[in-house]
């Protein structure tokens, strides 16, 4: 926070109340233990499926509990904190951005176990190499979305936010070029078409995370410059980020 | 902690429809300074809550717009406020029609030790306002009426007012405010002594009664700030620091010093 014109000895960091801090501190890091967990899922998600090896698909079936019932606990907390501390400006920002956020997390670790169901569906299968190369393409770069996101989120970085949203655009264009791959093995040999439809829910599944990494970055953006960009364009998204960082900057907001 | 030098107003200080205007607005107790050069705009049928901690001047502030600091010898004001832009510091301003056009609620309901329908009819029958009975009483009950308070007590309106409840003495006494057709109300803290109910229901008063007046009001409470008024302006040690419409003050305020405060990072 810049201090433009503020007697240097006054100090904003902390709140009065050093419970209120705790609250606040509390449900960030217990936001990106869940997120580590998650990234995890979706990482063994596509070993599962590009290896064939179905051990960590069973593990993410039965980790998926967990991720519920870390989402539930978060946002009891963060309900908690808006019952009793009333938050405004900046807190009040964060505690309702990582109540989004972890409903986001949940639903990426959804998306992992589905693509850890299909992956037992498909192995063993002849058919199941399909777009194999788009998987793991989709499938690394998610799995960077997601810790590029989380990383934004621990340190307030709108710019590694944005990188993030680029990023998103990156992983639809292979989505639409693997599902134009899916068709032709369809149409070619209709016998392909019930795998093609389980590495059809696996590309979809990948896209989704990628679009809820997204959703995490338009988060940072919220928390960091106030600017809800949600269902924005990324041009504008960049120049609102920007705009209203440097409007709160310029006066040390 | 000191003043901060050559500090302009963040935000918008001014607005299209000025009612009142502050302009360079100093305030001095003997030789210390209270307020420093304040310019701000308090708009046509809008609530502005002025808040901000304890000693930043916002109470000294609102004093000034309808000149009870005169009863302070001490106390001495530069700069300029305007009335329908009209100085109402200029000498041939009477502060007796001044205080009926700018009427203010206190802190503590101040009931006089009269009746309920004296308490009411004070005001108009010392402006003058009436010259018979009947008129008295339809002043006395449409400002019970909108103050919210006429159901409550039309049964008893020769009951004494310092009986009733602290809500009602608050309501009876927003009801002498406006017998006399105020154009502006002030509040000092309107709710710091009642309970959540009362405090509701003075709220509730607050928004209706911005169709017919402009309303400045201070607060401590943030909370109370958020519901009731449409721009928030942040004192601090004398300094008018920011005036933004309140969702954006309690959302994504402009200044380090509005966000430190309303965040609970010092008081």
């Amino acid at each position: 926070m810049a201090n433009k014109g503020i007697p240097v000895e006054m100090n904003f960091s902390q709140h009065i109340s050093g419970q209120f801090n705790s609250d606040l501190e509390a449900i960030r890091s217990q936001m990106m233990e869940m997120g580590g967990l998650v990234e995890r899922q979706v990482a063994n998600a596509i070993e599962a499926i590009t290896t064939g090896d179905t051990t960590p698909a069973d593990d993410i079936i039965r980790r998926e509990d967990d991720v519920d019932r870390m989402e539930v606990a978060i946002d009891q907390e963060c309900t908690q904190i808006l019952v009793r501390r009333q938050p405004a400006a900046s807190d009040l920002r964060m505690v309702l951005a990582v109540s989004r956020v972890v409903r986001d997390l949940e639903r990426i670790g959804d998306e992992a176990t589905k693509i850890a169901v299909h992956a037992l569906e498909v192995s063993g299968s002849t058919n199941g190499g399909y777009c194999q190369q788009s998987i793991r393409y989709m499938g690394t770069e998610v799995g960077k979305m997601i810790s590029g996101a989380l990383n934004a989120f621990a340190r307030n970085d709108v710019d590694g936010a944005l990188d993030v949203v680029r990023n998103d655009k990156l992983v639809d264009q292979q989505y639409s070029a693997a599902l134009r791959e899916l068709i032709t093995y369809m149409m070619e040999d209709p016998r392909s078409i019930s795998q093609a439809i389980n590495i059809l829910w696996i590309l979809r599944a990948i896209e989704r995370i990628g679009d809820h990494a997204r959703n995490i970055s338009e988060q940072v953006i919220y928390v960091v410059s106030g600017a809800d960009v949600r269902h924005s364009s990324i041009s504008e998204m960049e120049e609102r980020a920007h705009k209203d960082k440097d409007d709160s900057s310029s006066t040390g907001a | 902690m000191s003043i901060i030098e050559n500090h302009q107003t963040d935000g918008e200080p001014f607005c299209d429809s000025p009612k009142l205007k502050a302009r360079g607005v100093g305030v001095f107790y003997g030789d210390k300074q209270a307020i420093f050069d304040v310019s701000l705009d308090i708009g046509a049928n809008e609530v502005i809550a002025l808040i901000g901690p304890s000693g930043c001047g916002k109470s000294t502030f609102l004093r000034c717009l309808n000149r009870m600091n005169d009863t302070i010898d001490i106390c001495r004001i530069t700069g300029e406020i305007l009335l329908d832009d009209e100085d109402i510091y200029a000498p041939k301003i009477d502060v007796v029609p001044l205080r009926a056009r700018v009427g203010m609620v206190f802190q503590k309901p101040n009931p006089f030790p009269k009746t309920i329908f004296d308490n009411v009819a004070y005001g108009p029958r010392i402006h003058g306002l009436v010259n018979h009975r009947h008129e008295l009483e339809e002043i006395v009950e449409q400002s019970l009426r909108r103050a919210g308070l006429w159901s409550e007590v039309k049964d008893r309106l020769d009951a004494p007012g310092t009986g009733l409840s602290g809500g009602q003495q608050q309501r009876l006494c927003i009801a002498r405010t406006i017998a006399v057709d105020p154009e502006v109300i002030l509040m000092d803290e309107p709710c710091s002594a009642l309970d959540p109910i009362a405090t509701a229901r003075i709220e509730e008063l607050i928004d209706e009664l911005r169709d017919n007046y402009t309303i400045a009001i201070v607060t401590h409470s943030m909370q109370q700030a958020a519901r009731v008024s449409q721009r928030t302006a942040y004192f601090h040690l004398g300094q008018l620091i920011e005036v933004n419409p309140t969702d954006l003050v309690f959302t994504k305020p402009q200044h380090a010093l509005t966000e430190a405060y309303i965040t609970g990072r010092f008081g």
